[in-house]
C-alpha cells in the first residue's frame, strides 16, 4: 500500500516529487532497517515544506533521497519533471546544482582545512560554473554577501568564525550551484537562541529574493511552523498528516501530532500549568520491526483492536489537510478528552 | 520561607590563560528551597554548568573558584575535599550535561545505580540491586526486573535517560541538579521526563535546578528563573514575573527571537552578533555590543549592579527593557 500525500498539485508546479519511496538499510544477520518505508510528497516551486517528527522517523533520509545521496530501494524519486531513481553517478552530477543541502552542523560540512572562500569556491568548479579563478572569486564575494558576511571573511577558516557564521557559509556553499531547492537538515539545531532567529530570516529573506523552494527539517515544531507553508509530519518511516501549518497546528487530525504538539512547551507559564498534555508512553518502536497495522498503534492513546490488523491509508480531512488514522478525527477527539479527564 | 537546601554567594570561577584571566562565573548568587524548581537559562558558554559544577567541588583542574556555598547550611567551600565529596554524594544529585559520560558502557545499569546506593546509603550488595530495581522502576523504565541487568547500549537515548535520574536518586538527594538534562530528547520523551521529575518533587520535596537554554521547559517546570550571559546573572525573578514583565534587554530579545505558536510574523525580531567569550568580555555591560537599548556611555563602561525593580525581582541593566516590545509579543 502507498500513503499519498500528493495528487493536489499539477507537474509544473513541482520542484520535486517522491512516490511511495522506500528507503531501506541492510545492518547485518538479515536485518533491514526501514528508515522510509512509503512516502509520497510534492515539494512545490517556492514554498517551504517543513518536515517533522521524532528522531529516527525518517526525515534526513527522506531529504538525502531527494539528492540521490542514499540508496532507493524502491518508489520513485523526481526533480524537475525527470525521473532521476535510477541515474547513473555521472548523471546524478548535475541533479546535485538543481537541488543542494545544509546540514545541522556547520564545522562538519566544511573542511577545516579550506578557506571558507575555497569551500564556497568549490562547487563552482565541480558544476564548470565560472571558468576562472577570479571569476569565482568574485561570485564567493557576492554569496558571502548574500548571506550576510563581509567578503573579505572568505580567507578565514571555519574554526575562526562563530557556529552562526559557519552555517551562513554552509548556505552560501548551497546556494553556489544556484539550485532551486535547498534541503535544509536542522539548519538551526546547533545554533544559540539568539542567532535561530538570524538564520530563520536569513533563510526567509534568500527565498523572496532568490525564488528558492526549501524543504525545512527540524524537529523544532515551533520553527517549523513559523517557516513552513506547508507541513508533513513523519512517524516511524511513513507521513502520517500532511497540511497547512494552520490546520496542522490549529486542529491536528493525527493522534501522533496532537501528541507531539501537545508536548511542545510554550515560553508562557500561565498557559503551561493550564496545559492538557497527552502523554505518550514508550520509546519509537524500532524500525527494524515496524508495528503491524498503523505504526503509532504501540503507543497511540486512541487505539483500538483493529489498528493492529490495518495499515491506515492518508484520508483527506479537508482541502489540503490529510492524515493517516483508521478512526480519523473521532481518535483525536477521544485522546482529548481521555486527557482532560486525567488533568481535570 | 524554609531554609534554602543550597545557596550560592558571590561564586566566582577565573581561568587563567595565555590570553588573560576568563571569568567564566561572576559573583553569582541564588538559593533553591525545598520542593521548589530553580530553572538557570542562557546561551552557550554562559556559565551554566560551570556555576554548578564549581559550587559542588567538581571544576574542572585550572579552574579557580571563590565565594561562599551552603548546602543544607553547611559552607560547602570550607570543607576538606573529602568532606565535600562525602557531603555531595549524600545529599546532591547530579544529572551530568552528556549522559554517556555517566554511564559506564561495561556495567549493566543495575550495577551502576546499585553501586550509587551501596557508596552513599551504605547498602548490601543484594539491598543495593533491589533497590535498583525499584529506581528504575520509579523512573518508568518498563520490566526493571529483566532490564536491570542490560548494558547502556541496550536502552534508546530516552531510556538511557532515565537510568541516568535513577543514579541521580540513588542517595535520595535533598537537591538534583540536572544539566540539560532533555535536550537530546524529543519533545514526547522530554514531556516524560518532566512529569516524572516533577512527580517526585511532589512525593519526596526534592529541591531542583534545572539547567536549561529552552524558555518553554522553563516556563513549564521553574518557581525561580535565573538568566545568565557572560558569566553573570542579569536577571532573575519568579516565572511569572520574568516572562510577562522581562526587565532586562536581553531576557526580552530572547523571549522575542523565539517563534510564537499560532503568529506567522514575516520577520522574527534578532538579537545582532553572537555571544561574547569570557576572554573578550566588554568593560562594561557584558551585552553591550548588542544591546537594542544602550542607554549612554554608562553601559559601555561601568558594569551595571543587580538590582531589585520589584520584591525578588532583579536586573543588571542601566536601562529597563521597552515595554512595548513584550505587548506586541504577547498581543
Ligand atoms: N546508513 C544507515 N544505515 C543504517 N541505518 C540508518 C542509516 N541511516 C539512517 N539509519 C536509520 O534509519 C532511521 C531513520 O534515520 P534518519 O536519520 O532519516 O532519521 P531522522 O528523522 O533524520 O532522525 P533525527 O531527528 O535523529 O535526525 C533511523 O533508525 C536511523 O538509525
Ligand atoms: N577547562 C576550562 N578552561 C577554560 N575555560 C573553560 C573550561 N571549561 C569551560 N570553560 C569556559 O567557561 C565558559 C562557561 O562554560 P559553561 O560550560 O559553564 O557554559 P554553559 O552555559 O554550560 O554552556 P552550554 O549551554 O554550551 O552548556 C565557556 O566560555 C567555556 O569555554
Ligand atoms: S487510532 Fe489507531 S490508526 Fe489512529 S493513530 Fe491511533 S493506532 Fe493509529
Ligand atoms: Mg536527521
Ligand atoms: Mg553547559
Amino acid at each position: 500500500m502507498t500513503t499519498t500525500g500528493s495528487t493536489e498539485s499539477t507537474a509544473t508546479d513541482v520542484v520535486a516529487r517522491v512516490t511511495d519511496l522506500r528507503v531501506h538499510f541492510p545492518v547485518g544477520r538479515g536485518s533491514v532497517v526501514h528508515a522510509v518505508d512509503g512516502v509520497s510528497l510534492d515539494v512545490r516551486r517556492g514554498e517551504t515544506l517543513g518536515l517533522v517528527g521524532e528522531s529516527g522517523s525518517g526525515k534526513s533520509t527522506t531529504g538525502l533521497a531527494l539528492l540521490r545521496l542514499v540508496h532507493v530501494t524502491s518508489g520513485t524519486v523526481e526533480v524537475a519533471g525527470q525521473d532521476v531513481t535510477t541515474w547513473s553517478r555521472r548523471q546524478v552530477k548535475p541533479l546535485r546544482r538543481r537541488v543542494a543541502m545544509v546540514f545541522q552542523d556547520p564545522s562538519a560540512s566544511l573542511d577545516p582545512r579550506l578557506t571558507i572562500g575555497a569551500s564556497i569556491a568549490e562547487p563552482l568548479a565541480v558544476h564548470g560554473l565560472r571558468g576562472s579563478k577570479a571569476e569565482r572569486r568574485e561570485r564567493v564575494g557576492e554569496l558571502l554577501d548574500l548571506v550576510g558576511l563581509r567578503p573579505d571573511m572568505a580567507d578565514r577558516h571555519p574554526h575562526e568564525m562563530s557556529g552562526g557564521q559557519r552555517q551562513r557559509v554552509g548556505i552560501a556553499r548551497a546556494l553556489a550551484g544556484e539550485p532551486d531547492l535547498l534541503v535544509l537538515d536542522e539548519p538551526i539545531a546547533s545554533l544559540d537562541l539568539s542567532v535561530q532567529a538570524q538564520i530563520m530570516n536569513l533563510l526567509r529573506r534568500l527565498q523572496e529574493e532568490l525564488g528558492l523552494t526549501y524543504l525545512f527539517i527540524s524537529h523544532d515544531l515551533a520553527a517549523v511552523e513559523h517557516m513552513s507553508d506547508r507541513v508533513a509530519v513523519m512517524y516511524l518511516g511513513r507521513i502520517v498528516e500532511t497540511g497547512t501549518p494552520e490546520q496542522i497546528y490549529r486542529n491536528p487530525a493525527h493522534p501522533y501530532t496532537a501528541a507531539l504538539l501537545s508536548a511542545v512547551p510554550t515560553a508562557d507559564p500561565a498557559r503551561e500549568r493550564e496545559r492538557r498534555r497527552i502523554t505518550l508512553h514508550g520509546d519509537i518502536p524500532s524500525p527494524v520491526d515496524p508495528p503491524s497495522g498503523c505504526r503509532f498503534r504501540t503507543r497511540c492513546p486512541a487505539a483500538r483492536p483493529d489498528c493492529a490488523e490495518k495499515d491506515p491509508d492518508l484520508y483527506q480531512v479537508e482541502e489540503g489537510h490529510r492524515a493517516a488514522c483508521l478512526y480519523k478525527v473521532e481518535a483525536v477527539r477521544e485522546m482529548r478528552a481521555g486527557a482532560d479527564r486525567a488533568t481535570g | 520561607m524554609s531554609e534554602p537546601v543550597l545557596a550560592l554567594e558571590g561564586l566566582t570561577v577565573t581561568f587563567g590563560s595565555a590570553r588573560g584571566t576568563a571569568r567564566v562565573v561572576d559573583g553569582v548568587d541564588w538559593a533553591v528551597h525545598p520542593g521548589q524548581t530553580l530553572a538557570v537559562v542562557g546561551e552557550s558558554g554562559s556559565g551554566k554548568s560551570m556555576t554548578v559544577l564549581s559550587a559542588t567541588g567538581l571544576a574542572p583542574r585550572g579552574a579557580k573558584v571563590t565565594g561562599t556555598v551552603r548546602l543544607l547550611g553547611e559552607e560547602l567551600t570550607a570543607m576538606s575535599d573529602a568532606d565535600r565529596r562525602r557531603a555531595r554524594g549524600r545529599h546532591i544529585g547530579f544529572v551530568y550535561q552528556d549522559p554517556m559520560t555517566s554511564l559506564n558502557p561495561v556495567m549493566t545499569v543495575g550495577r551502576q545505580v546499585s553501586e550509587a546506593c551501596e557508596e552513599h546509603l551504605g547498602m548490601s550488595k543484594q539491598e543495593g540491586r533491589k533497590r535498583a530495581v525499584e529506581l528504575l522502576g520509579l523512573v518508568g523504565i518498563p520490566s526493571p526486573e529483566e532490564r536491570v541487568d542490560n548494558y547502556p547500549h541496550q536502552f534508546s537515548g530516552g531510556m538511557r535517560q532515565r537510568v541516568v535520574i535513577a543514579m541521580a536518586l540513588a542517595n535520595e538527594p535533598e537537591v538534583l541538579i540536572a544539566d540539560e538534562a532533555t535536550t537530546a530528547l524529543d519533545v514526547t520523551t522530554q514531556a516524560q521526563i518532566l512529569e516524572l521529575v516533577a512527580g517526585l518533587q511532589e512525593r519526596l520535596g526534592t529541591a531542583v535546578v534545572w539547567i536549561t537554554h529552552d524558555l518553554g521547559v522553563v516556563a513549564g517546570i521553574a518557581d525561580r528563573v535565573v538568566v545568565m550571559y557572560g558569566g553573570r546573572i542579569i536577571e532573575q525573578g519568579k516565572v511569572d514575573d520574568l516572562f510577562a514583565d522581562p526587565a532586562h534587554p536581553y531576557t526580552q530579545a530572547l523571549l522575542a527571537a523565539r517563534p510564537q505558536p499560532g503568529v506567522r510574523a514575516d520577520r522574527l525580531l534578532t538579537i545582532a552578533g553572537t555571544p561574547p567569550l569570557p576572554t573578550e568580555l566588554p568593560p562594561g555591560c557584558a551585552f553591550w555590543p548588542r544591546c537594542p537599548v544602550r542607554g549612554d556611555a554608562r553601559c559601555e563602561h561601568e558594569e551595571p549592579p543587580l538590582v531589585e525593580v520589584a520584591p525578588g525581582h532583579e536586573v543588571r541593566s542601566f536601562y529597563r527593557a521597552d515595554p512595548a516590545v513584550t505587548e506586541e509579543r504577547s498581543a
